[in-house]
């Protein structure tokens, strides 16, 4: 199947969508779709039989910095039953990053959004769990938007380790005694 | 150490017996990181054979280790695990840097890396490469038995 067909068969699926088609190198289909329309479009490309796309392969993001709209989220979806895939992509502004969450229509994305906040800053509206995935919790900071300081020297972060007593070894191993009868 | 002329007997003194001990029978614990831990692998096997040199005995817990190896780079997010893993490790206890990220950061010039384990452990050899050859790694070593063999017994 080309574009054009996969373009009629989803405009004709999701009617007042602006499906915006895209070149791509790797001739991959790609379209362009408006922020406000993700939900539905993600849960039509799941839910209708003529698509059905059950798998969401991947989402990750594009800083453009200091172009605007700066970030590009992009989805690719994987149709098993029809062997397609396609490729989604949103484009959001820099003082507005976020968009609507897809972690209820396919699970797996609910860790792959987090590693687009995690690392772009990009808010998922709706994410049931918006920590975030690789960096360390605390992290200030979005190191993979463009004007992130790559090189900055941070202290590393260690605990310090746990002192205890002769008194307070001796309590505890009497505790540990107690508990185990 | 003299033998006495008649009696099957060595002597010496407390302190060279406890630095021949401990130089003799170096524990390592296993901290391979990245590349350079495949390299710490070599060394350990067949064909480099650390065993010649008393430290092959790799340790799963920290608490039966004397040495740490520390083999590839550090993530930020990994130093408190190697220096909580470093604070179980009995006294004495000796650390390796092993190759040029463990030492200065190597070519991981950026935010996510800890530029040298110094920072987080105090290090008594470093071994350079990216990644050092077993070779240089068994160097290292011997060059740390070296260290031990001086070390006064306090």
């Amino acid at each position: 199947m080309d574009s054009d067909a996969l373009a009629r068969l989803m405009q004709e699926a999701l009617p007042g969508v602006h499906l915006e088609s895209a070149p791509s190198r790797d001739l991959q289909t790609t379209f362009y779709i408006q922020r406000e329309d993700v939900p539905a479009v993600m849960r039509a490309m799941r839910d209708r039989p003529e698509l059905r796309f059950s798998v969401l392969a991947e989402v990750t993001a594009v800083d453009f910095w200091p172009r605007e709209p700066r970030f590009e989220v992009i989805y690719i979806l994987v149709s098993l039953e029809h062997r397609w895939r396609v490729r989604l992509k949103v484009r959001l502004a820099g003082d507005s990053a976020n968009v609507s969450t897809v972690s209820e229509v396919w699970p797996s994305a609910n860790w792959l959004e987090r590693e687009v906040w995690d690392l772009f800053g990009i808010a998922f509206d709706g994410h049931p769990d918006p920590r975030r995935l690789l960096m360390p919790e605390d992290w200030e900071g979005f190191p993979l938007r463009k004007d992130y300081p790559v090189q900055i020297a941070k202290k590393p972060q260690v605990t310090e380790p746990m002192q205890v007593t002769a008194e307070e070894f001796r309590a505890n191993l009497e505790k540990d005694r107690l508990a185990r009868k | 150490m003299g033998l006495e002329a008649e009696i099957p007997v060595l002597t010496t003194s407390v302190e060279k017996m406890v630095q021949w001990a401990r130089r003799s029978s170096i524990w390592p614990v296993t901290f391979g990181l990245a590349c350079c831990a495949i390299e710490m692998m070599a060394m350990s096997c067949g064909r480099y054979d650390i065993a010649r040199f008393g430290a092959e005995v790799f340790r799963g817990s920290p608490r039966q280790s004397d040495l740490m190896i520390v083999a590839g780079r550090l993530s930020r997010k990994m130093a408190p695990a190697l220096r909580r893993i470093y604070d179980q490790m009995p006294e004495p206890k000796w650390v390796i840097s092993m190759g040029a990220c463990a030492s200065i950061g190597g070519v991981f010039d950026n935010y996510a890396l800890v530029q040298g384990v110094d920072q987080v452990v105090p290090v008594d050899v470093y071994v350079p490469g990216c990644p050092p050859r077993p070779e240089s790694l068994i160097y290292g070593i011997v060059q740390l038995q070296r260290k031990i063999a001086l070390q006064k017994l306090t």
